[in-house]
């Protein structure tokens, strides 16, 4: 009887484990279908060409050319521009719920703000286009509101609720000892927070934005109905743009499949996955290392 | 009892969590640079009350104080004091050591720092000074930038007192200070108390009887709320007068 | 003093702003998507077939549809795989190599951007498999996009059943599956539950992974395999948006999109009731 009970459990654990991992041979398919079909790209586009080329014009007659650098501008644009909104307006929304908000507003605020979260993006890039992106416009007195502003807008109210999540967790988690210690020195609630909390806390809040432009950089509806679409290498944030993502989603539908294009398509794909990719990591390695120290 | 200045003083003081009455009618006068100890079983009430006198109680939403407690002629829960300004003049050393995660020379300077001041000599000066009071300078005078958390549980806590002088409190509220250190290390707080008393007032809630026979002037004896009885720390040990007190020390020493 | 004071008290005002103003942001656009969208809605949009010649004559019927096929569809695939990943990783897995870089992946799976898992699955699914643009190929990408957070809901879920549980279990000669399967499943399955099932919601308004594994913007029928093409609530919204060439198209997209919000809308609502319910039962 116990041996079978033995053999049981031990079935049931390498069931349970093989199941676990299709979640790591997901990620290994995904990095191996784009590298697959993006290297080959690379057989017939130099690299220089590729990264430091401004015209993408895989279209043309005759010479067709392959540089992305206005797609990775237009990509860093976006997610600089979305976090330079987001993170005064998160950190400050953050320290709010944390440390100033009476407990019944926060569990109205909190929830709320989470809601923004699962709005599609596909909503909030027709509200940008619809609404936004003519406002902008108007005040500006440009010809278009669809440009690199606007998306920078959207994105950063898609971002938004990551930043006060992540970074509210944070301030919340952090000991009862400091507070009391620095109130019991005569310190305010504020020099409490500026000079005690931010200090122990910013590596989780770095975290808390690092994950923000991760969110930023691969957003593809919202910037896709608002950014714009010009591949022109943009002069600045009243210029249309065309971040890697919209590129890919744009175009991915007309190519011929197994073609040059198509592969360079997936080589972009790659490039984005490598940034996406190097940005989680480097949060996750700085969130260990803040749970590490207050584990006492 | 001598009749002298008198620091601080509890008048018809009451206090609640919510709808729980903690301490009860509290009339007691502390004397200046005196150690006044508060002693009684666990959940009398004396730490509850340590933490009124500077009004850390107020950061729990349900705490409700009733009647006055006095400090500089002035009632400290009216309306119109200001709370940060009195914590200014009233220092807490907590239970369990609670050092900012920052180097030793950074935490006592934080007090410091809260009240703007930016002269770097002078920061050295009270920093050296603060370190040589809580009988800490000579064990870190070689490595103040190093962080707070590598001195052992009793250096720590001297930090935490180093902490506390740097601002030059009237009064210091201790509350258990050595309950979580070893022999060696509370013998050393408690001789430096013994040396701070000279310039300051101070109050301390311990749970064990010979530390406050040791170090204390005054001893105050708590049971579920009430003061049982307070007088000279001689006094009351070898000479009870109420029974409840006489009970609680002899179950102690007995 | 006084100047510490004033000084936190206009941050203290101004943090206050931007969390109401964050909140501020939710309210408007759902009220605007509900103002403008509005007028489109009746029964006849909620329950026709879509019509191409005169988009006004027609409804989104087949979307809802095929936006609720997808749903159940990453639910089969996702959820058993996610829950059973998460029971692994929570009650048996050990300290080493193999356990770390599995929570990696999964964390990073979490962050590939969408448009990555819709050429993932255009590749492997549609081409590689030969499924075809099918409901089935974007189900299987959908439920990969999805699988991190029925994961992560699902994890949350079992920690927050107390260890005394299952040492109790133990101290009684159960064995590991014995003691899951008695005494941390039935506790932690409805909170299992109402996280997969906000993952589904979130999977359901999502575009760029389904635009080229099978959505289209224009069917005349209901799709009746797996292996039909189909129509999605958040693809219509966007090609009416951004392609369509009719003067009432903007006003169909914002119907499109209160009738996709207010879906999640309600699945949320159906879990959070679920979940507060579940809470007052809770015996710890």
């Amino acid at each position: 009887m116990q041996n079978y009970r033995k053999q049981n459990e031990g079935i049931i654990e390498i069931f349970f484990l093989s199941v676990s991992v299709i979640a790591l041979l997901i990620l290994v398919s995904i990095f191996l279908f784009l590298f697959i079909t993006g290297i080959k790209a690379f057989t017939q586009i130099s690299l220089s060409d590729f990264f430091l080329g401004t015209v993408w014009n895989p279209t043309a007659y005759g010479e067709p050319t392959w540089g992305i650098l206005s797609l990775i501008i237009g990509t860093l644009m976006v997610a600089i521009g979305s976090l330079i909104i987001a993170i005064p307006l998160g950190l400050a929304s953050a320290i709010y719920l944390s440390e100033i908000a009476r407990p019944e507003i926060r569990e109205i605020v909190k929830p709320a703000i989470e809601m923004i979260a699962g709005i599609p993006s596909v909503v909030l890039g027709l509200i940008g286009l619809l609404l936004l992106s003519p406002l902008i416009a108007n005040i500006f007195g440009l010809s278009s509101g669809l440009n690199a502003l606007t998306a920078c807008i959207i994105v950063a109210i898609m971002v938004l609720p990551t930043i006060i999540s992540i970074s509210e967790d944070v301030l919340t988690s952090l000991p009862k000892d400091f507070r009391e210690a620095s109130l019991a020195l005569g310190a305010t609630k504020w020099q409490m927070i500026r000079m005690t909390l931010l200090p122990a806390g910013l590596s989780g809040i770095v975290a808390a934005i690092m994950l923000g432009l991760g969110r930023a950089v691969g957003e593809t509806m919202a910037v896709l109905m608002v950014a714009g679409n010009s591949i022109a290498m943009p002069t600045s944030f009243f210029d249309p743009i065309r971040p890697m993502t919209a590129n890919i989603a744009i175009e991915i539908n007309e190519v011929v499949k197994g073609s040059l294009h198509y592969e360079s398509l997936f080589a972009i794909g790659l490039v984005l996955f490598v940034m996406t990719f190097a940005v989680n990591l480097i949060s996750d390695i700085i969130i260990e290392r803040q749970v590490r120290k207050y584990k006492w | 009892m001598q009749e002298q200045d008198i620091k601080i003083e509890f008048k018809d003081m009451n206090f609640w969590y919510s709808e729980r009455q903690i301490l009860m009618d509290i009339n007691m006068k502390i004397y200046p640079k005196k150690i006044t100890a508060l002693i009684g079983p666990s959940g009398c009430g004396k730490s509850t009350l340590l933490r009124c006198i500077n009004r850390m109680n107020d950061l729990i939403s349900i705490s409700k104080v009733g009647g006055k407690i006095i400090y500089d002629d002035k009632d400290i829960y009216e309306k119109d004091v200001d709370v940060i300004d009195l914590r200014k003049k009233i220092g807490m050393v907590f239970q369990k050591p609670n050092p900012f995660p920052m180097s030793i020379f950074d935490n006592v300077a934080y007090g410091l720092r809260i009240q703007n001041m930016t002269d770097k000599n002078k920061i050295n000066q009270i920093v050296k000074e603060s370190l040589e009071k809580a009988d800490l300078w000579e064990e870190v005078k070689d490595r103040l930038n190093i962080s707070a958390f590598r001195l052992s549980g009793g250096q720590q806590q001297r930090l935490c007192i180093a902490r506390a002088l740097a601002i030059n409190p009237d009064v210091i509220l201790l509350d258990e200070p050595c309950s979580a250190l070893d022999p060696l290390a509370t013998a050393k707080i408690e001789s430096l108390l013994k040396k701070l008393k000279d310039e300051r007032t101070i109050i301390i809630v311990t749970h064990n009887m010979h530390q406050a026979k040791r170090i204390s002037d005054y001893t105050c004896y708590l049971l579920n709320g009430k003061v049982i009885e307070y007088s000279g720390t001689a006094e009351m040990f070898d000479n009870p007068k109420n029974k409840l007190t006489k009970d609680y020390i002899n179950g102690e020493f007995g | 003093m006084v100047n510490e004071n004033a000084r936190q008290s206009i941050y203290f005002v101004l943090f206050r702003v931007a969390a109401f103003f964050s909140v501020i942001i939710l309210l408007f656009v759902l009220l605007y998507v509900v103002k403008e969208g509005i007028s489109v809605i009746n029964i006849k949009f909620l329950t026709s077939m879509w019509s191409h010649r005169d988009i006004t004559q027609g409804g989104i019927f087949p979307a809802i549809v095929g936006t609720v096929l997808l749903a159940i569809g990453v639910s089969i695939i996702s959820i058993p795989l996610g829950i059973c990943t998460a029971i692994y990783l929570n009650e048996y897995a050990k300290e080493n190599l193999l356990t770390r870089t599995i929570k990696l992946a999964i964390r990073n799976l979490a962050g590939v951007p969408s448009i990555i898992y819709g050429i993932f699955g255009m590749a492997f699914f549609v081409l590689f498999l030969n499924l075809g643009g099918s409901l089935i190929a974007a189900s299987l990408t959908l439920g990969c996009m999805t699988l991190p957070w029925i994961i992560t809901a699902s994890e949350e879920a079992l920690k927050s059943v107390p260890y005394s549980f299952r040492e109790g279990s133990y101290a009684l000669g159960a064995t590991k599956w014995e003691t899951v399967r008695k005494n941390v499943l039935p506790h932690s399955f409805s909170g299992m539950m109402t996280g997969s099932i906000l993952g589904i919601s979130r999977a359901m308004g999502e575009t760029a992974p389904i635009i080229m594994v099978g959505a289209t913007f224009f069917m005349g029928y209901l799709p009746t395999s797996p292996f039909d093409k189909f129509m999605a609530l958040p693809y219509h919204l966007y090609i009416l948006a951004t392609q369509h060439s009719s003067p009432s198209a903007s006003e169909y997209a914002m119907g499109t999109a209160l009738v996709l919000i207010a879906l999640i809308f309600m699945l949320n609502l159906g879990i959070f009731i679920l979940r507060y319910n579940l809470r007052k039962r809770k015996e710890w």
